[in-house]
C-alpha cells in the first residue's frame, strides 16, 4: 500500500516535470531537465536522451510530451505509442540552447549513473571524475550509496573526491579525506587534480594535497621506467628476430647480405598471403593476362586465428628456398669478396622490393592480429599489448630454439664448424658448400618468420625491410659476429638504450645518438661486444 | 711527377671533357632554337647533373678503387657540399622571398624564428660558403675517419658505420627544428654571384664549370694515383697488414685519401644544388650513396675515366628508363646490374677494355720474335 502511494506520488512529481517542457521557455526546460537528473524515475533517462538527440516533441494542446522512436511517438510518462498520431503542425519540438545542453550531459551523467548495466555505471563514474562537476555530487553520493559492484563503488567514490577537493564549500576534513584517496589511486590523473587545486583552498588541504602530489610523481616514475623497459624490451625483441638471421650470414660465412630486410619483407607478405586465402576460404594463384593459374579450397573451419601458425613455418620455408635460391646463384661466386657481395645482395634486395611492388601494389597491405594477439592488459600503471607480449617471447623462442639447433644437432656442428675453420672442416669431410646454402638458407628462413611477427606491428609494404635493415646491422656490428649472444645482449641493450633516450632526445635524435655510440663503440671494441678470438679475427 | 701523371689516356680525356665542356653551352646558347644542333636549356641541365655525379663517382674511386675503402656513405658529403650551396643561395633571395623578410629564409619565417642560427652566419658570403664546400664534408671525414681508421675499422664494418653516418644524417636534416630546412630542404633559389639561376646563361655557364671541377677533380686523382702516395694507397688496398708491417702509417693514407675524397664529393654537391634547383635530406639516403658506388663498379673500379663514365652511362640509363613507360622495370634493371656487374664484368667497363688491350699486347710481343720478351713469358694468356 505504502509502495503504490509512493510510487504514485513520484509518478506525479515526474508528470509535473514533464509539464515544463510543454511552456517553450529555456528556463523551465533547464527546470525540468535538472528535476529529472536529480529524480529517480526510470523513465527519466529516455526523455533526457531524447531531449539530447532533438526528438523530444511537446503537445501543449493535449499538454503531454511525446518521445519520437524512430517515427512511432510515444508518451513519455506511459511509455506508449500515441495511436491516433497528432498533426505534425500541433507539436513542437523541444528546444536547446548550450547551457542547455550542459545540463542535459549532466543530468544524464546523474541518471546513467544509476543504469542497470555495470559497465555503464563505471563509464559514467569516470565521466564525472574527469569534469568534477560539483552539482553532480549529490547524484554521486546517491549512486555511492545504493552501489553494490565493487569496481564502481571504488570509481564513485573516486569521482566523489575528486568533486570534492575542487569544491571550495566543501568541509576541510572530507577534502583532506579526498586528498587522501587520490593519493591511493596514484595515477596520471588524480595528479593533475591535486597540482592544480582552485585558489583559495585552505593550507591544510593545499599542503596535503602537495605532499601526495610529489608521492604519486614519485610512484609514477618508478612506472614510467618500468614501461619504457618494457617498450625497451619489445624493441629489442624486433631487432633480435631481424638480426639473428643476419647474424648467422655474416657470423658463419662473413657475407654481408643487404637483402636480409627484404627477406623480413618477403616473410610479412606470406603473412598476407596466408591471411587473404583464409578470407576468401580459398588459396588463389594466378598469373594476370596469362590465364595460368589455380585455386585450392581450404576448410571452412579454418579462422584467421591459425593464419600466424600457418604463417611460420610456411614463411620460414619459402623464405628459406629463396635465399638457397640465391646463395646457389649468385654469393657462392663471391666467396672472399665481402665488398662486392654486398653489392650484389644491394641489387637482389632492389629486384625483390621491386618484384613484390610489382606483384602485390606499392601501398601498404592488412594484415589483421588474430583474436589472440590483440587486446592489451594492465599491470599497475603499466599497459602491455598481447601482440609485443607475443613477439617478445617469439623472439626468445626463435632464439632459444636456435642456439639449441647449433648445439645439438648434426648441422649445427657443421656450420659451427665451418666458422671456425673452414679448410679443417672441408679436410674432415664435410660439404663446405652445401652447408654455406644451408647456413644462407636458415638465416633467411629466420629473417622470414621475423617478419611474420613484424607483420603484425608494422606497415606491410615493398619498403618493410629497410627500415630494420640499418638496425640490424648495428645489433650485429654492437653484439660482435660469431656468437648469437651477442646478437643478444646486443638487440636488448639497443632497444632498451633507444627507448631510455627517447624521452630525452625525442625518438630522431634518440636514434642519432645511438648511431653516434656505436661508432664510438667501435672504437673499444673494434669487433663488437662478443667478438671471435685467435685466428678466426683475421680470417 | 706531373708530367707522369699526365699519359696520354688523361690527355685524351680531359680534352674530350674540355671539348665538351666549351660545345654543349655554345649549342645551347649561341645555335637558334629551331637549329637541329641546338641543345635545349633542360639537357644543359640534366648534363650537368651528370658531371657533377661523374666527379662523385670519382671521389668514391679514389678512396674504393685506389684504397680498398668501400663508403657506403659518400653521398652525405655530397649532400653536406650541397647543402653549404644551398644555403648560400638561401641567404642569396633576400627579402624576394614569400615572407619578405630580409634577414631570414622562408622556412625561418615560416617556424616562426626571430634570429639566423649560429649556423647559418656568414653564408651570404659567397667566398665563405665556397670554404665550407670544402670545410664541411672535409671535417666531417676528418673525425670520422679519424675514428674509424685508429681503430681498424676496415672492410664491411667500416661500410656498414658509413652507412650508417648517412642515415643518422638523414634523420637529423629530416627535421624542422635542425634548422636546415627539414624535409623540404632548401629550394627556390634565385640568384647566383648575381645571376638568375634559371637563366640560360647561368646554366651554361654552371655546366662548363662543373666540367671544370670535374677535370680538374680528375687531374687531382691522377696526379695522386700517380705518385708515391698512390703507390702506397694501392700497396694498403692490396696488402694492409703487409704495407703496416713495411713501416707506413697506413691510418693516415688512408685518413688523407678518404677526406680529400670527401672535399671531391661536397664540390659536386655544391655544383649539383644550383643546377637542380633544390636540396632535400633525400640526397643523404643510404640507397643513394650505394647507388653511387654501383656506377664505379660498372665503369671499373681503379680506372679513373671508368668511374666518369659509369656514372654518365647509369644514370643516362635510368633517366631514359624512369621517364618512360619501363619506370616500373628500372629497379629491376638497377638490381640486375648490381649482380651482373659483381658476377661478369668485376673490372668494369674500362678496367675489362684496358685489360683486353693488354692482353693484346702481351701476345703481340710474345708472337714477335723478341730475345729480351723472356719475362712476359711468365703472364698467363689473358686474352682468351
Amino acid at each position: 500500500m505504502l509502495f503504490v502511494g509512493v510510487s504514485a506520488a513520484r509518478a506525479d512529481a515526474f508528470d509535473d516535470t514533464l509539464q515544463k517542457f510543454l511552456t517553450d521557455s529555456y528556463t523551465d526546460t533547464e527546470a525540468g531537465v535538472t528535476a529529472l537528473g536529480a529524480g529517480g524515475d526510470v523513465r527519466a533517462f529516455a526523455v533526457v536522451k531524447a531531449l539530447q538527440d532533438g526528438r523530444l516533441l511537446a503537445d501543449p494542446a493535449a499538454r503531454r510530451v511525446l518521445i519520437d522512436d524512430g517515427g512511432a511517438l510515444k508518451d513519455a510518462a506511459t511509455g506508449a505509442v500515441v495511436s491516433p498520431a497528432p498533426p505534425p503542425a500541433d507539436l513542437k519540438r523541444v528546444r536547446l540552447n548550450n547551457r542547455l545542453r550542459r545540463a542535459v550531459e549532466a543530468a544524464l551523467g546523474a541518471l546513467t549513473l544509476r543504469a542497470p548495466d555495470p559497465a555503464r555505471r563505471l563509464d559514467a563514474a569516470q565521466a564525472v571524475f574527469k569534469s568534477r562537476d560539483a552539482g553532480a555530487l549529490p547524484a554521486v553520493e546517491a549512486a555511492l550509496s545504493q552501489e553494490t559492484d565493487t569496481r564502481v563503488k571504488s570509481a564513485l567514490a573516486m569521482a566523489r573526491a575528486a568533486i570534492l577537493i575542487t569544491s571550495p564549500d566543501a568541509p576541510e576534513a572530507a577534502r583532506i579525506e579526498a586528498v587522501g584517496m587520490l593519493r591511493e589511486r596514484g595515477d596520471q590523473s588524480a595528479l593533475a587534480l591535486l597540482s592544480a587545486l582552485p585558489p583559495g583552498t585552505p593550507a591544510t588541504v593545499q599542503g596535503a594535497a602537495d605532499s601526495a602530489a610529489a608521492a604519486i610523481r614519485n610512484r609514477l616514475q618508478i612506472w614510467e621506467t618500468a614501461q619504457n623497459a618494457w617498450y625497451g624490451v619489445s624493441l629489442g625483441s624486433v631487432l633480435l628476430l631481424a638480426a639473428i638471421g643476419l647474424a648467422i650470414t655474416f657470423g658463419v660465412m662473413g657475407v654481408i647480405n643487404m637483402a636480409h630486410g627484404e627477406m623480413v619483407m618477403l616473410g610479412a607478405y606470406t603473412t598476407f598471403v596466408v591471411q587473404e586465402a583464409i578470407r576468401q576460404k580459398a588459396f588463389t594463384f594466378a598469373i594476370p593476362g596469362t590465364g595460368i593459374g589455380f585455386s585450392l579450397p581450404l576448410p571452412a573451419a579454418l579462422t584467421l586465428d591459425w593464419s600466424l601458425p600457418i604463417a611460420v613455418p610456411l614463411a620460414f620455408v619459402v623464405t628459406g628456398m629463396v635465399g638457397i635460391l640465391i646463395e646457389k646463384s649468385v654469393i657462392r661466386f663471391l666467396y672472399g669478396r665481402p665488398l662486392e657481395t654486398l653489392l650484389a645482395t644491394w641489387g637482389i634486395s632492389l629486384i625483390l622490393q621491386q618484384a613484390v611492388r610489382t606483384a602485390f601494389g606499392p601501398t601498404n597491405k592488412e594484415v589483421s592480429n588474430p583474436s589472440w594477439m590483440s587486446g592489451a592488459f594492465e599491470l599497475g600503471q603499466l599497459s602491455i599489448t598481447y601482440n609485443r607480449l607475443w613477439i617478445v617471447c617469439f623472439s626468445l623462442a626463435t632464439f632459444a630454439m636456435l642456439l639449441a639447433m647449433l648445439r645439438w644437432t648434426r648441422l649445427g656442428l657443421e656450420m659451427r664448424a665451418v666458422t671456425q675453420n673452414r679448410g679443417m672442416a672441408a679436410c674432415v669431410g664435410i660439404r663446405t658448400a652445401r652447408i654455406d646454402a644451408l647456413t644462407f638458407g636458415l638465416g633467411s628462413g629466420i629473417a622470414g618468420i621475423a617478419g611474420v611477427a613484424l607483420s603484425q606491428i608494422d606497415n606491410v609494404s615493398p619498403n618493410l625491410g629497410q627500415s630494420y635493415i640499418i638496425d640490424s646491422f648495428m645489433v650485429v656490428v654492437f653484439g660482435g659476429v660469431g656468437n648469437l649472444w651477442g646478437t643478444l645482449v646486443g638487440a636488448f641493450t639497443l632497444g632498451i638504450a633507444n627507448k631510455f633516450l627517447e624521452p630525452f632526445a625525442g625518438a630522431v635524435l634518440g636514434k642519432i645518438a645511438i648511431l653516434v655510440l656505436i661508432i664510438l663503440f667501435i672504437q673499444r671494441r673494434p669487433r663488437g661486444l662478443f667478438a671471435l678470438k685467435g685466428r678466426a679475427v683475421e680470417a | 711527377m706531373i708530367p707522369r701523371a699526365l699519359d696520354r689516356g688523361t690527355i685524351v680525356f680531359l680534352a674530350l671533357l674540355g671539348a665538351v665542356a666549351i660545345a654543349v653551352p655554345l649549342l645551347n646558347l649561341a645555335l637558334p632554337d629551331s637549329s637541329p644542333l641546338h641543345v635545349p636549356t633542360y639537357l644543359v641541365s640534366l648534363f650537368g647533373k651528370y658531371v657533377c655525379f661523374a666527379l662523385l663517382a670519382l671521389s668514391i674511386d679514389l678512396i674504393w678503387g685506389y684504397c680498398g675503402i668501400l663508403s657506403l656513405g659518400h653521398g652525405a658529403f655530397f649532400a653536406l657540399g650541397g647543402y653549404a650551396m644551398g644555403m648560400y643561395l638561401m641567404r642569396q633571395i633576400g627579402g624576394r622571398g614569400v615572407y619578405g623578410n630580409p634577414l631570414l629564409p622562408d622556412f625561418m619565417v615560416f617556424l616562426n624564428w626571430k634570429e639566423l642560427p649560429l649556423a647559418w652566419w656568414g653564408f651570404s658570403s659567397f667566398p665563405y660558403a665556397m670554404l665550407m664546400v670544402l670545410a664541411v664534408p672535409g671535417l666531417l671525414a676528418l673525425v670520422f675517419g679519424w675514428f674509424a681508421f685508429r681503430s681498424r675499422v676496415t672492410g664491411v664494418y667500416f661500410s656498414i658505420i658509413t652507412q650508417a653516418m648517412t642515415f643518422a644524417l638523414l634523420l637529423a636534416f629530416f627535421r624542422n627544428d635542425f634548422g636546415f630546412g627539414g624535409n623540404n630542404g632548401l629550394t627556390d633559389f634565385k640568384d647566383i654571384l648575381g645571376f638568375n639561376v634559371q637563366a640560360d646563361g647561368t646554366r651554361a655557364a654552371l655546366f662548363a664549370t662543373s666540367c671544370l671541377a670535374l677535370m680538374l677533380g680528375y687531374v687531382v686523382c691522377r696526379i695522386l694515383v700517380a705518385s708515391k702516395f698512390g703507390m702506397v694507397l694501392i700497396a694498403i688496398r692490396d696488402a694492409e697488414a703487409r704495407a703496416r708491417f713495411l713501416g707506413y702509417r697506413v691510418e693516415s693514407y688512408k685518413l688523407a685519401v678518404f677526406t680529400i675524397s670527401a672535399c671531391m664529393a661536397g664540390v659536386a654537391g655544391a655544383l649539383y644544388v644550383p643546377q637542380v634547383g633544390i636540396i632535400n635530406p633525400g640526397e643523404f639516403s643510404p640507397a643513394n650513396s650505394i647507388e653511387a658506388v654501383i656506377w664505379v663498379a660498372v665503369g671499373g673500379r681503379g680506372t679513373l675515366a671508368g668511374a666518369v663514365i659509369g656514372a654518365v652511362l647509369v644514370n643516362y640509363a635510368k633517366t631514359t628508363f624512369t621517364s618512360g613507360a619501363l619506370a616500373p622495370y628500372w629497379l629491376f634493371l638497377l638490381g640486375g646490374l648490381f649482380v651482373g656487374v659483381t658476377l661478369w664484368l668485376p673490372r668494369g667497363i674500362v678496367g675489362t677494355i684496358a685489360h683486353w688491350r693488354a692482353g693484346r699486347r702481351i701476345t703481340a710481343t710474345e708472337d714477335a720474335p723478341d730475345p729480351s720478351g723472356a719475362a712476359v713469358a711468365t703472364k698467363p694468356q689473358a686474352a682468351e
